[in-house]
């Protein structure tokens, strides 16, 4: 039996379900003595720090020390920014509010608040820059704009039929992973620093401690066991946590453990960022897209963090699946007084393909059409390349994938049975909108793409596997596991995943960009290669066959054409006689790809993840409450590593996307300080939020051989399919009016539904219009 | 102090303000997980034995809201007693097996809620995914879990079927540092006689997470968690009249006579395991303007019976907030009852505002009743909003204008202009004011508009 596309529950379940599975924090039992941190936070956006006198919490018994800019060695740099070093541990200048400007080690947690609340700083307070509008008013930006443009957009603008303008704002979104920000460090039995930390990039996580401490990485080992979630908010954000608890590890001697409970990590870490488009567009009287020029705004927050990167992947998916012949995007990363916003799932990609599918609606209101013709009116066919030069691999997909989401969907008679729906109620309308996804697979840093494996085989035949990449729930280990079976022919019992650690495989990339099983695991494949290769004549030799016949399979190694099969382990322990490597490392760099930063030109993905979601909404016009009917999806994941895996990723991702796109809204006071900052103040996605009616469905024949065992990335894809919920509550909103196009920010909450349905159908009632928000995003 | 853990008896020191989930996790015991320390993901629940008419039954709560001396001669069970001999209970095995985890940290929690409710007496057909409603999950879009929970049957016989058929361990009376648990009202009157600075505390809900998140500590709480006084339920011809100490679990379950405006509320008021603790008296006096008992009730025209040192004495709900978060209750006073009269009004409903449409707090929240005489006028009207002011509110003005109206488009409307011209709400992160207003008037509309055809057009 094959163990690669065996639907497979989590590698951990066992373990989830019975709470044996251990995350970071739940290993404080482990290290007696540990002393416990809290930060001393900044009551401004923006001040300058006049003075830190933190001998004050020493007062408090069980108060260890606390830490400040003295605690940083000289050689050392006490700044945790992953790329520009722009983000100081103690910084003599406040650039967003809550920001730590100290920190208490305590016997106690409680003590260490009650420690850093006895720490006197002054502060000179500043002016603070909240909002993207306030950025571009002062000029605050973290780098200079950046440019990406195909034809002459202003001639095709200016030649274009019809032409619209538009302004959107896209809200950002809390990671919300269920295990919060943490990090134990100690100093091992050799003097090294060793630390369990809920990392996504256990390899920056070690270059950030290293940094920190003025010590050569060879002397830091980091570890992650599992996280309990991710989502992009432990790609870099893990690292300040893990510093600090290093540098007060080495400072007492003893373990710290930092750990930020719920309502320091929604404050102190990054979110999705906040968008602003302004955009025009001209088109045909067919809807045909003739030219796109746009000003892309991402809020950054008060560092650079990825926003970079994540800018440049907004403007690579502003085509989404479209052929646009003129595109002229300018990208621009504000710098506010806010959270440094960072990755999250889709990476910018999420925010240019709103802003697209924001302008198709447009487009086919303005002239009246179907929105689902416009779109398919635009897709991209076979040949076309990208606006950023990038030939458009199987761009037949999208409208095979569309056309039987169509007709699976029951498309065209749902949206005549809405019709009549929408005739019946006054107050109650339906809508249905399908959106198609086309994303980038791949690092935009082409350096990033690579990544290495380790594979241990013992004399009894059990093996264990050590890669580069981080387990978050994605069920990258599921599939790993499977891989591996797979190409040792192994029984899924024989193969024991280990905890990823830098001392095992060095010089990893994040677990990140839908990429953790495509470089993992064809990694763990290199290394399985090469431990077959080493087997071949000790099987063959034992098996009396030639090297081409020997086939190893669950267990057993077979000369193929023969009955002779002999046990695995038999022919281990021969190799281990003939004094054979039983360990191989792995190896694996994504071919073909590179781009240049300059001019976003190139091939910076190595392919293409489609898919296409339909969803049904029906609105309450008293209310602008919504509710999700149904949900179609079709999804290429090319041949499924891990059925189960890949559904999760799919269902979960959509349900993720829905909740940016319609529920969780962040916002800030006018001091700068985060007013949906809890669980009761900042709601997820819950079990209202799970269409009744949910039908994911794979793409089948979709094999893309260039990728492991012919697979396709799943993580972040799914995530943008939610843009069908957006649009279907437009194609509602729509239908309490008589035409015109609808404008609504996201996230579409009852509040902003009400009122884009009031625009859309002005009601006799006395309802005063709305007056500027108290809190802002 | 003594309590049943995981089926052994266990004494811990006295640690009045730690919660059970902090002892759990020192204690080595860490498949309980805090995730938001409020009550509002459900990754730290555990189950309690509590009573019920044929023996007992598993009752889920958050283990981050309960302090650690309210357990004192409890019962409490976490996910790591679930499995018997290394046998995944059926719920753990249906989680797995559906695919239910991903990054596993909520999970636990989800497991504790579905095993309950796979034990729940009396239940039959498939377990109800809503009983999961007090659980987030970050990873699954929650479609697997639905699974799991629609493919659990009848719970299985073993230890813990066996162990609903006995009683639940009975709430006595309690003391410890800083904790006491009186076992009646002159007890509790006589500690705050006593005692200068007290804290009443019922079922927590809301204090635990003024601790949490706000690092609030208390001199002395008070528990009223064993007080009979205040688990009174009747229900009689004149009036209804509940305990201030029921928690709304119990009083869904003994109210069995309801009306549908009741039942409607229940469901939207905050999550299960909120409601598995937090009482109706508690929701009141915490007196918050978004609290959701008070917009139903002041509908209902509720009276609230309140003791004090020096007897009791009845207070109209209408009567009892004050101002912000402040009541007319004095200085260790107690609401004992809640008494709703009847008849209930010919037709009321209930509506919750909300980004989310369960467990979230009120942006607005609206009760609605109304009686038609035979003549077809008005001839009782109440408007109630939570949300809207500093306290919940009635809106005489426009009930006013109501009575002797007849009930038709006109008259609604006429309703909304003066509700409209008597509030003033304010913006903040859950609402702007305008949409409040908005909301304050269209609901009137709904109810208006749904009431008349029957069916919402």
């Amino acid at each position: 039996m094959k163990a690669v596309g065996q639907p497979l529950p989590h590698e951990s379940a066992r373990g989830h379900v019975t709470g044996e599975a251990l995350y970071t924090d739940d290993l404080l039992r482990r290290f007696p003595g540990i002393l416990h941190a809290w930060p001393v936070m900044a009551p401004h956006a923006h001040a300058a720090v006049v003075s830190v006198d933190a001998s004050t919490a020493l007062r408090i018994r069980g108060v260890a020390t606390t830490l400040t800019a003295a605690d940083i060695s000289s050689g050392a740099e006490g700044d945790t920014g992953p790329n520009r070093h722009d983000e100081p541990l103690f910084p003599s200048e406040v650039l967003f509010h809550s920001q730590p400007v100290a920190w208490v080690l305590a016997e106690t947690l409680d003590l260490a608040r009650q420690g850093a609340e006895r720490v006197v700083v002054s502060y000179l307070p500043l002016p603070a820059v909240l909002t993207i509008e306030d950025a571009i008013a002062t000029g605050s930006f973290h780098s200079p704009p950046f440019h990406l443009q195909r034809g002459d957009a202003a001639s095709a603008l200016a030649h274009s039929p019809h032409r619209l303008q538009g302004e959107l704002r896209i809200g950002g979104q809390e990671h919300f992973y269920l295990e919060t920000q943490c990090a134990i460090a100690w100093l091992d039995e050799t003097s090294g620093v060793a630390l369990h930390s809920s990392t996504q990039h256990p390899s920056e996580t070690q270059e950030i401690v290293s940094r920190v401490l003025g010590r050569p990485r060879h002397t830091i080992t980091v570890e992650c066991l599992r996280m309990g979630g991710a989502f992009g908010g432990k790609e870099t954000q893990a690292n300040t946590w893990a510093a600090i608890a290093a540098l007060g590890a080495v400072k007492t001697g003893r373990p710290v453990r930092v750990r930020l409970p719920r309502r320091l990590d929604m404050v102190l870490t990054g979110k999705r960022h906040p968008f602003l488009a302004r955009f025009e567009a001209g088109f045909d009287d067919d809807g045909v897209l003739q030219a796109v020029r746009a000003s892309l705004y991402a809020d950054g927050g008060w560092s650079l963090d990825l926003s970079e990167p994540i800018l440049w992947r907004a403007m690579f998916h502003s085509d989404n699946c479209y052929f646009v012949p003129g595109m002229d995007l300018t990208g621009y990363v504000a710098k506010t007084h806010k959270t440094s916003q960072t990755a999250f799932r889709g990476f910018g990609g999420p925010q240019g393909m709103v802003m697209i599918e924001d302008i198709l609606d447009r487009v086919a209101r303005t002239l009246d059409l179907p929105p689902e013709i416009v779109r398919r009116r635009n897709f991209y066919q076979e040949g076309h390349s990208t606006h950023y030069g990038q030939p458009v691999k199987d761009a037949g997909r999208i409208t095979t994938i569309w056309d039987e989401l169509l007709g699976t969907s029951s498309f065209a008679e749902r949206r005549l049975a809405i019709a009549d729906f929408n005739a019946a109620h006054r107050n109650r309308k339906r809508g249905i909108a399908i959106t198609p996804v086309k994303f980038g697979i791949s690092f935009t840093a082409t350096a990033f793409n690579q990544a290495g494996a380790l594979v241990l085989i013992y004399r009894d035949g059990s093996v264990q596997v050590n890669h580069g990449g981080t387990e978050m729930g994605q069920g990258l280990n599921t599939k790993i596991l499977q891989i591996a079976a797979q190409s040792l022919g192994l029984p899924l019992t024989a193969i024991r995943l280990m905890p990823t650690r830098t001392d095992k495989v060095p010089n990893t990339s994040a677990t990140a960009a839908s990429s953790g099983s495509d470089l993992n695991g064809a990694a763990v494949v290199d290394a399985c290669d090469k431990l077959r290769a080493t087997l071949l004549p000790p099987a063959a030799a034992l098996l009396e066959c030639a090297a081409e016949a020997v086939r190893f399979e669950n267990g057993q190694v077979f000369a193929d054409g023969t009955d002779r099969s002999i046990e695995f382990v038999k022919v281990i322990e021969a190799a281990y006689r003939q004094r054979l490597p039983l360990f191989a490392h792995g190896y694996y760099r994504t071919p073909e790809i590179h781009y240049d930063p300059a001019t976003g030109q190139g091939r910076p993905f190595y392919y293409f993840a489609y898919g296409a979601a339909v969803a049904e909404v029906e609105l309450d016009g008293f209310t602008g409450d919504t509710r999700l009917l149904r949900v179609d999806i079709l999804e290429d994941v090319g041949d499924s590593l891990s059925p189960i895996v890949d559904l999760g990723q799919i269902e979960g991702g959509f349900v993720q996307g829905a909740g940016w796109l319609t529920l969780e809204e962040l916002l800030w006071d006018k001091q700068g300080k985060l007013a949906t900052n809890s669980a009761s103040t900042y709601k997820l996605p819950s079990w209202p939020e799970l269409p009744p009616d949910f039908r994911v469905h794979l793409l089948e024949r979709a094999a893309d051989p260039s990728v492991v065992y012919g697979s396709k990335a799943v993580g972040e894809p799914p995530l943008m399919l939610a843009i069908s919920v957006r649009e279907a509550i437009r194609e509602a909103v729509a239908a309490f009016g008589s035409g015109g196009i609808i404008e609504i920010d996201t996230p579409s909450t009852p509040e902003r539904v009400f009122f884009a349905i009031e625009r859309a159908r002005p009601r006799r009632l006395s309802v005063a219009p709305p007056k500027a928000e108290a809190a802002q995003r | 102090m003594d309590f049943v853990l995981n089926a052994r008896i266990v004494s811990v020191p006295d640690l009045p303000q730690s919660t059970l989930l902090d002892w759990l996790r020192q204690e080595g015991l860490t498949g309980a997980k805090e995730g938001c320390a409020e009550g509002e993901c459900g990754a730290c629940t555990v189950l309690l034995r509590k009573d019920h008419p044929t023996g007992s039954q598993y009752v889920p709560v958050n283990s981050c809201l309960l302090f650690l001396p309210m357990l004192a001669g409890q019962e409490v069970y976490t996910v790591e007693s679930l499995a018997e001999n290394g046998r995944l209970s059926d719920a753990q095995q249906a989680m797995a097996k559906a695919g239910g985890s991903q990054c596993g940290y909520c999970t636990p929690g989800f497991v504790m809620s579905l095993f309950a409710e796979q034990y729940r007496p009396g239940r039959t057909g498939p377990c109800n995914p809503h009983a999961m409603t007090g659980n987030l999950c970050r990873c699954t879009g929650y479609r697997p879990i639905r699974d799991a929970a629609l493919s659990l049957g009848p719970a299985p016989d073993g230890p813990f079927l066996e162990r609903l058929k006995q009683p639940a361990p009975a709430m006595a009376g309690f003391a410890c540092g800083g904790f006491e648990r009186p076992a009646s009202l002159p007890d509790y009157f006589q500690i705050i006689s006593r005692e200068p600075d007290t804290q009443a505390i019922a079922g927590a809900t809301d204090l635990a997470v003024e601790a949490n998140l706000r690092d609030r500590r208390w001199p002395l709480l008070v528990s009223l968690e064993a007080l009979p006084e205040l688990r009174v339920f009747e229900d009689t011809p004149d009036h209804v009249e509940i305990g201030a100490g029921l928690t709304l679990t119990e009083i869904e379950n003994r109210w069995a006579s309801a009306p549908p405006v009741v039942r409607d509320w229940f469901e939207l008021f905050a999550s299960p395991l909120i409601r598995n603790r937090a009482t109706l008296g508690g929701n009141l006096a915490t007196a918050s303007p978004i609290g959701d008992a008070a917009p139903l009730l002041l509908a209902l025209d509720a009276r609230l019976k309140i003791a004090g040192v020096h007897g009791e004495r009845w207070v109209g709900l209408d009567k009892f907030f004050s101002g912000y978060r402040k009541t007319v209750l004095a200085a260790g006073e107690l609401i004992t009852s809640i008494v709703v009269p009847k008849p209930f009004p010919e037709q009321a409903r209930f509506f919750k505002i909300a980004k989310r449409r369960m467990d979230d707090i009120s942006t607005v929240a609206a009760c609605f009743a109304l009686d038609l005489g035979i003549s077809g006028r008005i001839t009782r009207a109440a408007i109630a909003y939570g949300g809207v002011a500093a306290t919940p509110v009635r809106v005489r003005i426009a009930e006013e204008f109501l009575l002797g109206k007849r009930w038709n488009e006109e008259t609604m409307q006429e309703a909304q202009e003066r509700i409209a011209a008597q509030l003033e709400p304010l913006s903040d992160h859950r609402g702007s004011a305008a949409y409040r207003l908005a909301m304050t008037q269209t609901l009137l509309e709904k109810f208006f508009v749904e009431q008349e055809d029957g069916v919402a057009v």
